[in-house]
C-alpha cells in the first residue's frame, strides 16, 4: 500500500529537505522536512540539489530554527513530554540550513567532457535537496587513479574517496598549515607518500624533526612507518647527524658534509634573524667574501684571533668593529656542528642529484640539529640554493629539446615562514621558487603553524592550500587571503575538529573541501599503500616483472 | 457482511453527518469509532456524538427505582423501557469508497434512511487511516466545538490499528502541528491528549 503513513516510515534516507530561498550571493535555504533534525546536519557537509536538469553540489554554511507560529518563543510548547517535542520539532518549529550551490554537474553527457562547473545560477523554488553521495563526490574530485591519490574523506562521508590529482598538485608550489599537534606531519607524510606512490616528482625533504624518513611516533608514542619502510627502492635517506640516525636504526645512503667553502653571504643574511644580527653585521659577511674571496672567506674570518689584526681587518673593510666582532662570535657557533668541516665537504649536492635523477626522493634528517633553527636553515638554504642552480641549467637546455625536461622537484620545508617571512622572502632561494611558481619545474610544499609569518604575496602564490585547525586571528586571515567565499571558509576552518581533519581549497580542487585525513600508521593503511603502488604504480610492476628491483 | 458489527441504521442524513439508532439500547459504538454505512459508494463517518433518550420526544422518561435496591432492577421490573428508550449516534461524515479505493473527501449526497451502520474492522481502519487527509475537515468542523476529542479518540484507536503505534501517532500528531499552525495552544492541548 502506498499510503503517506508508509511514506512516513520508509523515509527516504538521504532527502534533507527543499530550497525555499535564496540568492547566488548569500546561497539557498532549505527548509529540512519534518523528520529531519537539525543536528544531525553539520556545517561542512555536502549536499547535492536536483533542479529540472541539472544537479548542484554544494555546502552546508549554516544551520537555524524556524517556527511557523511566532508565539512560540513566549509560549513553549511541553516539550517535557518528549511525544510532544518530536511531533513539534520539525513541523511547527522547523530547521532551516543554509547552502552555498559550489558547482554545477550538469546531467547530460558533456559533463563526462568539461566536468563541474562553477555554479552561476542557483536552484529554483522546491528543489530537492540530498546529502552528497559517493558517486557525486566522486564526479566532483574524481576516482581514484595512477594520477588521483586519496587524501581523505568527505567530512560525516566515511565511503566516499576525496581524491587529489597529484599531477596539477605539484605544478605549483602548496602549503599544508595547522596549529601544533593538528596532524600536519602526519598529512604532510600522506602527500610525500601519494606523490612517491604517482611518481609524477622527484622529492628533496628537509626532515627537521627525523620524521619522515624511517619512522615517526604518533601522539600515544606507537612507532609509525617513515617511508623507506614502505617505499625501499625508491627514496633514500640522507642524514645530517649519524650517530642519532644508526641509533634509531637508520643505516643512512648518504651522510651530508658541509664545508667552510661551501658557506656563501647570503646563506648569513637568511639567519640574521635567527642569530640575532644586525643589519650591519650580516651585509659585512658580503665584504669579507669581497675580501678574502669566495671560497675562503668564512675559513679565514674565524680563523682570526682576536686584537690587532681584528681591528686591522674592521678598518679595512669600514665596518663598525662591534658589528664584526659579534658576527665573529655568531659564527663560531657552527663550529660546533659536526656536520660543517674545516677541511672540506663532500659533493651532497651532486649525490642529492643524482638520486633525483634516478626519479628517487632523497629525505634529509637532521638528528639532533633539528632542534638548531640556525642549523636547520644554514643547511637548507644552502643546498636548495645549488640544487636549484642546477634544475636551472636543466631547464635552460631543455629549452632547446622539450625531451630534456628535468623531472619535477618538489621540496619540503618546514617552519617555513622562518624562511619566507616578509623581510627576507625576497632574499632566499625558497622565496625565489615560491614566485617563480614552476619555473624550471621546482615548487615547495611549505609547512607551517604559523602562516601568518609568511610573506602574503608568498602565501597568494600557493597553489593549493590544506590546512588543519587554525584558531589564530591572524594566521586564518592569513591562509584566506585572497580567496573567494573567505567569510564563510573562515567559519568552517576555525570550526575544524582539533586532530585529522583538514579544509583543502586552491588550485587542484574544483571547491574548497573539508576532510577527515586519511588514517596513517594502522596495518590496515599500511595494506592500503601497497595495493595502490601496484595499481597505480606502472613502473613498479615492470620492474616487478623483469626481477630488476634496486 | 458481518451481522454481529452491525450496530443499527441511519434515521437521519444530510451531506455532512448521519444520525444512527441503534438496534439495542446502549449498545453504540463510543465517540472516535469509524463506521461504515451504505452501498455504492460505501460511505464513512466517525462517531462524534452518543445520545439515550425516549423514543417519543413528547414523553419524558420519569424516575422508576424509589423501591429497588440496584439500578438493574428498574429494567427488569419494567421490560417495556427496552423499546420505549433508544440509543443514538450521530456521525460525521468524512470520505467515501470509490473504485480507487478509500477518498477521504466530502460526499456529494447523503446516506439513504435505513441504510445499515457497521463498525469498521480493524483492518478497515488501518486502511483508512493510512492517510490523514481529512483532518482539516473535522478540525474546521462547524458542527461541534468537543471536535477535538473525536480526534483525539480516533487517532488513538487507528494508532492500534497500525504495526508501529508510536511511529504512526508522530505521523499524525505532524499533520495536526501542521494544519493547526497558528492554533499552538489548541495543538498542545491535541497532542496532549494523544500522547498518553
Ligand atoms: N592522518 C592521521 N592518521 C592517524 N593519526 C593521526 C593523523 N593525523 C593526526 N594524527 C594524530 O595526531 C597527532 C598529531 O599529529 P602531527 O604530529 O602530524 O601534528 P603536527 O601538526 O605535525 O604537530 P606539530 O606542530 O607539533 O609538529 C599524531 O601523533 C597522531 O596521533
Ligand atoms: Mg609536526
Amino acid at each position: 500500500m502506498n499510503s503517506e503513513i508508509n511514506n512516513f516510515i520508509s523515509k527516504d534516507v538521504d532527502v534533507l529537505g527543499m530550497v525555499v530561498s535564496g540568492s547566488l550571493t548569500n546561497g539557498v535555504e532549505v527548509k529540512l522536512k519534518p523528520e529531519r533534525s537539525v543536528s544531525e546536519i553539520k556545517v561542512g557537509r555536502y549536499v547535492s540539489i536536483e533542479a529540472e536538469n541539472l544537479k548542484f553540489f554544494g555546502v552546508v554554511t549554516d544551520i537555524e530554527l524556524g517556527a511557523t507560529d511566532q508565539t512560540l518563543r513566549v509560549n513553549p510548547p511541553e516539550i517535557s513530554n518528549p511525544f510532544i517535542a518530536n511531533v513539534i520539532s520539525g513541523s511547527t518549529a522547523y530547521g532551516i540550513i543554509q547552502v552555498e550551490p559550489m558547482l554545477i554537474l550538469s546531467q547530460d553527457d558533456l559533463d563526462s567532457i568539461y566536468g563541474p562547473q562553477p555554479a552561476k545560477t542557483i536552484p529554483p523554488h522546491f528543489s530537492k535537496v540530498s546529502l552528497a553521495s559517493d558517486e557525486d563526490v566522486e564526479t566532483v574530485f574524481g576516482l581514484e587513479s595512477d594520477t588521483n591519490f586519496w587524501l581523505g574523506n568527505p567530512l560525516d562521508m566515511d565511503t566516499a574517496k576525496l581524491c587529489l590529482n597529484i599531477e596539477e598538485l605539484i605544478k605549483r608550489s602548496n602549503g599544508v598549515f595547522g596549529k601544533s599537534g593538528t596532524g600536519k606531519t602526519f598529512l604532510t607524510r600522506l602527500l610525500l607518500l601519494g606523490i612517491i606512490q604517482r611518481g609524477v616528482a622527484s622529492q628533496l625533504v628537509f626532515d627537521m624533526q627525523s620524521e619522515y624518513g624511517w619512522k615517526g611516533f604518533s601522539e600515544d608514542s606507537k612507532e609509525v612507518k617513515g617511508l623507506k619502510q614502505i617505499f625501499s627502492s625508491k627514496v633514500a635517506i640522507f642524514s645530517l647527524d649519524e650517530e642519532s640516525s644508526r641509533r634509531r636504526g637508520v643505516n643512512p645512503d648518504y651522510v651530508v658534509r658541509i664545508g667552510y667553502e661551501d658557506i656563501e653571504p647570503g646563506d648569513i643574511s637568511v639567519l640574521k634573524e635567527t642569530l640575532n644580527l644586525s643589519e650591519v653585521a650580516a651585509d659585512a659577511a658580503y665584504s669579507l667574501e669581497r675580501y678574502f674571496g669566495p671560497n675562503n672567506w668564512f675559513k679565514e674570518f674565524l680563523a682570526l684571533s682576536g686584537g690587532e689584526e681584528f681591528i686591522d681587518l674592521a678598518r679595512n673593510l669600514n665596518i663598525n668593529q662591534a658589528a664584526l666582532s659579534s658576527l665573529k662570535n655568531r659564527l663560531s657557533r657552527f663550529k660546533r656542528f659536526d656536520f660543517i668541516d674545516e677541511s672540506g665537504g663532500n659533493d651532497s649536492v651532486t649525490q642529492i642529484l643524482s638520486y633525483l635523477d634516478r626519479g628517487m626522493h632523497v629525505i634529509l634528517e637532521f638528528g639532533r640539529y633539528g632542534s638548531d633553527l640556525a642549523a636547520y636553515m644554514l643547511v637548507a638554504n644552502l643546498l636548495t640554493r645549488r640544487i636549484y642552480a642546477r634544475y636551472a641549467v636543466f631547464a635552460e637546455k631543455a629549452l632547446g629539446d622539450p625531451t630534456q625536461q628535468p623531472t619535477p622537484l618538489v621540496i619540503t620545508i618546514e617552519e617555513a615562514h622562518k624562511f619566507l617571512s616578509p623581510d627576507i622572502a625576497s632574499q632566499t632561494i625558497f622565496g625565489t621558487i615560491a614566485r617563480e611558481m614552476r619555473k624550471h619545474n621546482v615548487t615547495l610544499l611549505v609547512v607551517d603553524q604559523r602562516p601568518s609569518g609568511i610573506d602574503d604575496e608568498i602565501m597568494s602564490q600557493l597553489g593549493t592550500k590544506i590546512t588543519c585547525l587554525l584558531d589564530n586571528e591572524k594566521d586564518l586571515d592569513s591562509v584566506l587571503t585572497g580567496v573567494s567565499g573567505n567569510r564563510k571558509l573562515r567559519s568552517v576552518l576555525s570550526r575544524l575538529e582539533s586532530k585529522q581533519q583538514a579544509l583543502i581549497f586552491g588550485h587542484s580542487v574544483p571547491m574548497p573541501m573539508v576532510i577527515k585525513v586519511r588514517d596513517y600508521g594502522t596495518a590496515t593503511s599500511y595494506g592500503d599503500f601497497q595495493i595502490e603502488d601496484t595499481k597505480f604504480n606502472f613502473d613498479e610492476d615492470n620492474e616487478d616483472l623483469f626481477g630488476k628491483k634496486l | 457482511m458481518n451481522q454481529d458489527n452491525r450496530i443499527g441504521e441511519v434515521v437521519e442524513s444530510s451531506s455532512l453527518q448521519f444520525t444512527v439508532q441503534c438496534y439495542d439500547l446502549y449498545k453504540s459504538p463510543n465517540i472516535g469509532t469509524l463506521v461504515k454505512c451504505g452501498t455504492d459508494p460505501q460511505l464513512f463517518g466517525i462517531v462524534y456524538d452518543v445520545s439515550n433518550k425516549s423514543m417519543d420526544p413528547a414523553r419524558r422518561p420519569v424516575p422508576r427505582g424509589r423501591d429497588e435496591n440496584k439500578e438493574e432492577g428498574v429494567y427488569l421490573s419494567n421490560p417495556q423501557l427496552n423499546r420505549l428508550l433508544i440509543t443514538e449516534v450521530n456521525c460525521i461524515l468524512v470520505g467515501y469508497k470509490s473504485t480507487e479505493g478509500i477518498l477521504q473527501s466530502p460526499v456529494s449526497l447523503p446516506p439513504r434512511i435505513h441504510s445499515f451502520v457497521i463498525e469498521c474492522s480493524e483492518e478497515e481502519l488501518r486502511e483508512f487511516s493510512s492517510t490523514l487527509d481529512f483532518l482539516p475537515l473535522l478540525l474546521e468542523s462547524p458542527i461541534l466545538n468537543s471536535i477535538d476529542d473525536v480526534i483525539s479518540s480516533f487517532l488513538i484507536k487507528s494508532s492500534k490499528s497500525h504495526d508501529d503505534k508510536s511511529r504512526f501517532l508522530i505521523y499524525a500528531g505532524k499533520e495536526l502541528a501542521f494544519n493547526l499552525s497558528g492554533q499552538l495552544i489548541r495543538l498542545n492541548n491535541l497532542l496532549k491528549r494523544i500522547s498518553k
